[in-house]
């Protein structure tokens, strides 16, 4: 009996050893060759494409996806969704317009309330959701949505708002030697969250949670205040990619960041995360907003129209999913 | 007389105006394993949930260490040193071994504040060597552990909260021989340790192996307590059903028939030796083996629900083509599953949608609409036959106590008129007298002219009621015994030759 026990445990262990060196190569690095490939290919076929003035472009332009899609995977790792980081974006920098241009105070303020702005509305999607019990942030997220999106058009009856002061602009303008600032904060805030969600407990909480709600609240998990962390980083990271877009254009415009929740969704889906949370990293969302971002660059590189870009993008998306769909059930039969 | 560690008075607990407990008093000892009986619903599982905050009672009172206390969290109760291992495993499968151990209770480096993973690895590696367990697992995906080893670290995980009473809610429901034995002899360990442990079961064996007292339900009262040893199983259930059970196994002998399903050079996986099996009419064929033998999986691949690599599957000398479930069900199979959660019932709709779920065409008429009036009826006839409590067929799946969800899904399988019953440990987690039942109706499919095959972990139960034991180990047969000639020590062996 005893023997039999040890082999037992013994199987399991080397199973899971062979398993995991499987999943590792391609569920970690599958979207990664799929990226590298896209250059490689992409390389092929235009000349302007693999030159630092390029790269360093692509690198600009998918900041602001960058920043949104890592808040948005917090939501999706708990096997929610947060509708409302583009609203979000906008409110935040209408209101550092105000502050900063309008009534003309210090920039660093400006910053300061535009991310708190940020935050303030990602507070409010988690206390929705968790003290009102919301049935799904689906539904909470899509009222903070339109409630952003209106007052940052009433904040100033629709007008947009230019002339930012310099240290405001810094961020989303200046590069530091060929590389723009707004890419380097990006590795640096994806590196912090890279350590937040692996080497804390609120970040491994946030795992549990995407994994059995019930059991990580009987666990003595305090599952509300986490849910409430996860909305609220979202939001902030909503409030930073709006200062990196003003930044970039030089005006702060109510209807900015449309849509692009559905970007930041695409960007954390292809990069491996689970929409039934529990599954899904940092580094593998960065993957998955380059792919985005190259393949635009690569289009509009091909002269490809933006129509014909979006519907290029849903397939990706539908593919990426499907690819990962046909590994799980590849390494389902294997084991 | 020692000091009790927890003692509860008067417990009042209802759900709407289903009222499950009526005042529950008893008290558990230092050291002590203490043991609750009852039927299905009898209210077992809600008491255990007020004792650890996931529910909050009517009224009553709770005394921890002689202080009144109250518990409203799940937190509140592990801080008192209350560690609950609930009926259906609350692990994240997700997550790591040890991270699951930790979870709530996890170890912080001093400066940064970030988690300290070498002390947490090397503590859960000291656990599980505790528990009789390789220290490796520590680091694997708890998902790729099998079910007794998920157990134990739940079992790990109240250890770290070096908790002083351990609740287990039928922890050996759903584990295999050998993993039982186990968990015996952990429970005897942490008893040696002054461990206080409250066990609940349906298996009156393993009472009298762990038990020191024991707490019988009955409707939500606490009708008695008392001790184990100078006790008999018979005295329990009277006191358990309000009536003496005549015999556990009530096996009726019939004429053995025809061959009327065989399997021919059937292969699961490409890997595996073909298995070739002949049912006859007339006879329970019992499926035993370890957890992981490969049984469900065979059960699965007959019905359709996973690829075959190759043979045949007959059924009254006529090939059947399946590969998928539907065609499995068209051909007269039917499949009562283990896992009744995942795989058997849709939770959150009520019971007459389950029972007719896999038959709806009986309920369709000429316009192709449903009748929803005769799917209530059937619904009702079978709450009645099998005697599903409580006996309100608009409640949700969910809220029916584990035997009662495990009768709803046999009763949708009823409902499909099918000619070949396989039933996947059919009594897992139900009560002496519902398993009586469970046992009469295979009697009834057999008398019927049906054919039963029956896949259990529990060897007593295949011994008192097939005809036929069928040995799996690592996909194959390794016997094929005619119950007059089985004994526990052969089908054990048959179990683990070779492993
Ligand atoms: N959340 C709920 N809502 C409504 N009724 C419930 C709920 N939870 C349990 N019940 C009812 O309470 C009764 C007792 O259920 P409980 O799960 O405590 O039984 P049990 O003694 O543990 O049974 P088993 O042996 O089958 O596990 C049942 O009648 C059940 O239908
Ligand atoms: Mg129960």
């Amino acid at each position: 009996m005893e023997k039999v026990t040890q082999l037992l445990g013994e199987v399991n262990v080397e199973e899971h050893k062979q398993e995991k060196n499987y999943k590792n190569l391609l569920g970690k690095f599958g979207s990664l060759f799929a990226l590298i490939i896209l250059m490689i290919v992409l390389t092929f076929l235009s000349d302007k494409f693999l030159t630092v003035t390029n790269l360093m472009n692509i690198a600009r332009q998918s900041t602001i996806n960058a920043l949104l899609a890592l808040g948005m995977l917090l939501p999706i790792l708990t096997a929610g969704i947060d509708l409302s980081v583009g609203s979000i974006l906008a409110v935040s920098i209408m209101v550092m317009g105000v502050v900063s241009v309008t009534m003309g105070m210090h920039p660093i303020l400006g910053i300061l309330v535009c991310l708190l702005v940020g935050a303030g509305f990602g507070l409010l999607n988690g206390v929705l959701l968790t003290k009102l019990r919301l049935p799904h942030p689906f539904i909470s997220t899509l009222g903070t949505m339109n409630i952003a999106r209106g007052l940052a058009l009433i904040i100033t009856g629709a007008a947009p708002i230019a002339g930012f002061p310099y240290m405001i602009q810094y961020f989303g303008s200046e590069y530091v030697g060929p590389i723009p600032v707004s890419f380097v904060v990006v590795l640096v805030i994806y590196f912090i969250f890279h350590i937040f969600l692996t080497r804390s407990q609120t970040g491994r909480y946030i795992y549990a949670i995407g994994g059995n709600k019930e059991a990580a609240r009987l666990s003595g998990i305090n599952v509300d205040r986490v849910l409430i962390i996860v909305y609220t980083l979202s939001g902030l990271m909503a409030g930073l990619a709006g200062l990196m877009m003003v930044g970039r254009v030089n005006s702060a415009f109510p209807l900015a960041g449309s849509g692009y929740e559905l970007d930041a969704i695409a960007a954390v889906i292809i990069g491996g995360a689970s929409f039934f949370g529990g599954v899904g990293t940092v580094w593998g969302t960065l993957v998955g907003v380059l792919i985005i971002a190259v393949l635009r660059n690569g289009l509009n590189l091909l002269n490809v129209s933006a129509d014909l870009q979006m519907a290029v993008i849903g397939v990706v998306i539908i593919v990426a999913v499907f690819v990962d769909v046909l590994r799980q059930r590849r390494s389902k039969a294997s084991s | 007389m020692t000091k009790p560690l927890l003692e509860v008075k008067e417990i009042y607990k209802s759900f709407a105006n289903n009222h499950v407990l009526k005042g529950v008093n008893f008290n558990v000892l230092p050291g002590e394993v203490h043991v609750l009986l009852g039927e299905n619903g009898a209210g077992k599982s809600t008491l255990i949930k007020i004792l650890t905050g996931a529910y909050s009672m009517d009224k009553g009172t709770i005394h921890w260490e002689g202080q009144a206390v109250k518990i409203h969290t799940p937190i509140e109760a592990m801080e008192l040193g209350i560690a609950t291992i609930y009926q259906e495993l609350n692990v994240i499968k997700e997550l790591t071994v040890y991270e699951n151990i930790f979870l709530g209770r996890e170890v912080k480096n001093s400066k940064m504040g970030l988690l300290n993973r070498k002390q947490m690895i090397e503590k859960a590696q000291d656990l599980l060597i505790r528990l009789g367990q390789n220290p490796k697992l520590a680091t694997v995906p708890l998902g790729q552990l099998g079910l007794g080893q998920q157990q134990l670290v739940e079992i790990a995980k109240a250890l770290i909260l070096e908790a002083k009473l351990i609740i287990m809610d039928e922890p050996t429901s759903c584990l295999s021989g050998r993993e039982v034995e186990q968990l015996y002899k952990i429970v005897d360990q942490l008893r040696e340790e002054g461990i206080s442990i409250i066990f609940i079961s349906h298996r009156l064996e393993e009472i009298q192996r762990l038990g020191d007292r024991i707490t019988i339900l009955r409707d939500g009262y606490s009708v008695e307590t008392l001790p184990v040893s100078e006790t008999k199983p018979d005295e329990w259930i009277e006191l358990m059903v309000g009536r003496s059970l005549e015999e556990k196994f009530p096996k009726k002998q019939f004429e053995r028939g025809d061959v009327g399903f065989s399997l021919k050079g059937f292969t699961v996986e490409a890997s595996h030796a073909p298995i070739d099996l002949d049912v006859h009419y007339g006879e329970i064929v019992g499926l035993s083996g370890l957890v992981g033998a490969g049984r469900t999986e065979l059960a699965r691949a007959i019905f359709g629900a996973d690829k075959r690599a190759g043979g045949k599957i007959v059924i009254d000398g006529k090939e059947v083509k399946i590969t998928n479930p539907r065609q499995a069900i068209d051909a007269g199979i039917a499949f009562i599953t283990e896992d009744r959660k995942s795989e058997g019932l849709l939770l959150d709709l009520p019971l007459d949608i389950n029972v007719c779920l896999a038959n709806m065409k009986k309920f369709a008429g000429r316009t192709k609409l449903l009748n929803l009036n005769k799917m209530k009826e059937q619904a009702k006839r079978y709450v009645k036959e099998m005697q599903i409590r409580p006996n309100n067929i608009e409640l949700n799946a969910r809220n029916f106590s584990g035997g009662n969800q495990q009768k709803v899904v046999i009763a949708k399988w009823l409902c499909t008129n099918a000619k070949v019953f396989i039933f996947d440990e059919p009594t897992r987690g139900i009560d002496v007298g519902a398993k009586v039942e469970v046992y009469r109706l295979m009697n009834k499919l057999v008398e019927e002219g049906k054919i039963v095959i029956m896949i259990s972990s529990d060897l007593p139960e295949i011994l008192g009621m097939c005809d036929r034991v069928i040995v799996m180990n690592t996909g194959r047969i390794t016997a094929d015994l005619p119950i007059a000639q089985a004994t526990q020590e052969q089908v054990m062996k048959a179990a683990t030759i070779g492993l």
